[in-house]
């Protein structure tokens, strides 16, 4: 209908010198933009299909294609903006819910960029990390606070099950339905090969993936999809999912025609069902109802596996993780409010939940101050972007980090954010299989490998900066920190100083 | 010898290798020069139904027939490649007929040509596996001896 026609988003420009009709645009766009008229023997575009996923953009072999916003656009007003004034067009159309994929593209205050990470100067000699050894191993798990001994006096050695990563970080949950097969292939191969863990999300573990098990975490979600007894004990550790960043209080909903094949047979749901994960767990209205499954999973792993709860950053968090960290888990995962998702409402991504910065602050304080923060392991997530972001991570009190924006970006994903369209033309976010094969795992494998092998040497360098030769030496260091253009508010929930104090 | 090996699991067929191929002989430095407004004829061609893509290439046979069949003794080995010699070509298209890989075609004035793993151009290492954009196409040598043989009993192509 013409009353809500708005030029498209995007436009394609091309350099008709430069364009020599090999249409390998054509051929790689899943949205169809590209087309070659034969008539004008010349390629054309319908961009009102283009998403700006820079596919064409990047095997173009002369280079002669750019996307641009384009500039025709409703006349300027700070309060109704081009993309509410869209989002209003859209749902006078169609009566729905809007939705959206990955992070919170909002601009909310992102409270690493205000932190400032420290380093010595004459009085205590940094290190180098070249020269000196620098320890990034860390254990996730309850840790004993008292060493126990026996009659005879020997120190009892036995620990709580816990996680043994060779750096802090570790790639959050992504069910096998919402990515690829090749992207679950590239993570699991790069998790193993870096010592740490990738994570199945919601969508059970595919039978070919059961070989990377030992660095494996194993989901338990709302939906229970895909769990089973060995789906159980092939993992290195049980997270139960009961909220994610990009949506607090939600469930989530993948359609039935991504239900095909092995997602149908990986999720023990029909084929073409919708699997639908409730809002709540309904065997969960309380923090001994969380201990019951919490023990549930313990029991059917022989205790022999740690028990990771997984909860969204949202405005009661520290009094939530306190419950939690006397639930039985043995490592609390936080997701904060910029995290991302395979498709949200909008308005809930955009609007629930709270950063991750704070949220961490908040709960590590709070576990401290009532003595029970060796019950757990924090790991955050929820747009940790860079080794700076762990390393003020780790200095406001986390153990490890969950990154999964920051992995998908390694394996290509240009951030379009149409993920819940299922045609994602760098084969992520798609189960098509001429879309999946775009990913080659030995490619994204080793693009995960060298992205975090990078990292590593960055927090070394940051962490030798500061004269500390391990991350356990970093963790909870607040003093390592140093707030900028923060209210005295913030400085009193992050528990930092401002810069110049 | 290392060889241009194909691996169909990756191909897009998004045909970047032809384009290529037809880049890098065509001994211009910029592309959009070399190849706007004409027909290419790459020495890699992508096999393509609605299931599978592939590109196929000379597969520098053990025991090549084009070399057999050659009635002006154009096509030789060299050094484990299989070349043409353009000068010597009569464009009779016997070496089409025989390949069993359809890997040979000609040029757009007859005369044959064929891939010589970008050796000899100005690209030194054969620009299709450089350009493919999924590794769909690799240059290495393995270890483990592949044979195939025709229904005549002759060995085609051995890899080393």
């Amino acid at each position: 209908m013409s009353i809500d026609f708005l030029y498209p988003e995007f436009e394609v420009v091309r350099n008709m010198d430069r364009c020599i009709t090999c249409r390998v645009c054509e051929r790689q766009c899943a949205n169809e933009v590209h087309a070659y008229n034969e008539r004008l023997d010349k390629m054309v575009s319908d961009e009102s299909k283009c998403v700006n996923c820079q596919r064409c953009v990047s095997l173009c072999p002369t280079r002669a294609l750019k996307i641009v916003k384009s500039d025709c656009k409703l006349r300027e007003n700070a309060n109704w903006q081009n993309d509410g004034i869209r989002e209003i067009y859209k749902q006078a159309n169609s009566g729905g819910v809007l939705l959206s994929s990955m992070g919170n593209p909002k601009e909310l205050p992102v409270y690493w960029d205000r932190m400032l990470i420290n380093a010595s100067q004459v009085t205590n000699p940094s290190i180098d990390p070249l020269r000196e050894p620098m320890e990034t191993r860390v254990f996730l798990g309850k840790k004993n606070v008292k060493p126990e001994r026996d009659e005879s006096g020997n120190l009892i050695c036995k620990v709580p099950p816990q996680l043994e990563l060779d750096l802090p970080v570790m790639f959050s949950a992504m069910s096998y339905g919402s990515i690829s097969y090749n992207a679950h292939a590239s993570l699991a191969r790069a998790a193993t090969e870096m010592g740490t863990y990738y994570n199945t999300g919601e969508g059970g573990l595919h039978e070919d993936f059961y070989q990377y098990g030992p660095n494996t975490i194993v989901q338990v979600a709302s939906g229970r999809f895909g769990v089973h007894e060995e789906y159980l004990a092939a993992g290195a550790a049980i997270e139960i999912k009961i909220g994610q960043g990009a949506k607090p209080g939600i469930g989530g909903h993948l359609p039935g025609s991504k239900i095909v094949g092995d997602v149908s047979r990986t999720r023990m749901i029909p084929e073409g069902s919708d699997a639908i994960s409730p809002a709540p767990h309904h065997d969960i209205y309380s923090i001994e109802d969380l201990r019951q499954l919490v023990y549930s999973l313990k029991e059917a792993t022989e205790y022999k596996k740690p028990v990771i709860v997984k909860v969204a950053a949202v405005h009661n968090i520290a009094a939530i993780a306190s419950g939690i960290a006397r639930s039985g888990a043995d490592i609390i995962a936080i997701d904060g409010i910029r995290g991302g998702t395979g498709a949200a409402p909008t308005r809930i991504r955009d609007n629930v939940g709270i950063p991750i910065e704070l949220a961490l602050a908040a709960v590590d304080q709070r576990l401290r101050d009532e003595r029970i923060r060796n019950n757990v392991s924090l790991v955050v997530g929820g747009s940790i972007r860079s080794a700076a972001d762990i390393v003020k991570a780790i200095a406001l009190g986390a153990d490890a980090c969950y990154i999964a924006t920051g992995a998908l970006l390694a394996l290509g994903c240009h951030l379009c954010r149409t993920c819940q369209t299922g045609k994602c033309n760098w084969g992520i976010a798609t189960q098509r299989p001429e879309l999946v094969k775009r990913l080659n795992p030995d490619i994204g494998s080793r693009r995960l490998i060298n992205l975090l092998t990078a990292w590593k040497h960055e927090i070394k360098e940051m962490m030798g900066g500061m004269g500390i030769n391990s991350i356990e030496a970093l963790r909870g260091n607040r003093l390592m920190l140093r707030g900028v253009g923060l209210t005295e508010k913030e400085l009193e929930i992050l528990g930092i100083s401002h810069a110049g104090e | 010898m290392k060889r241009v090996y194909v691996n169909e699991e990756w191909c897009l067929g998004c045909h970047l290798c032809e384009y290529n191929c037809a880049f890098a002989n065509s001994g211009m430095d910029d592309m959009a020069e070399a190849l706007k407004g004409k027909k290419i004829f790459p020495r890699i061609h992508v096999e393509e139904n609605d299931r599978i893509t592939f590109a196929v290439s000379c597969r520098h046979c053990e025991d090549p027939i084009c070399v057999k069949s050659c009635i002006a003794g154009a096509i030789s080995k060299r050094d484990g490649v299989v070349c043409v010699d353009q000068d010597k070509c009569v464009g009779c298209l016997t070496c089409v007929l025989v390949c069993p890989y359809g890997a040979l075609a000609p040029n757009e004035n007859g005369i044959m040509q064929k891939c010589e793993l970008c050796l000899t151009n100005s690209f030194g290492e054969p620009a299709c596996v450089s350009g493919c954009p999924n590794n769909a196409i690799v240059y290495e040598s393995r270890d483990e001896v592949q044979t195939e043989v025709d229904p005549d009993g002759r060995t085609l192509y051995v890899g080393d």
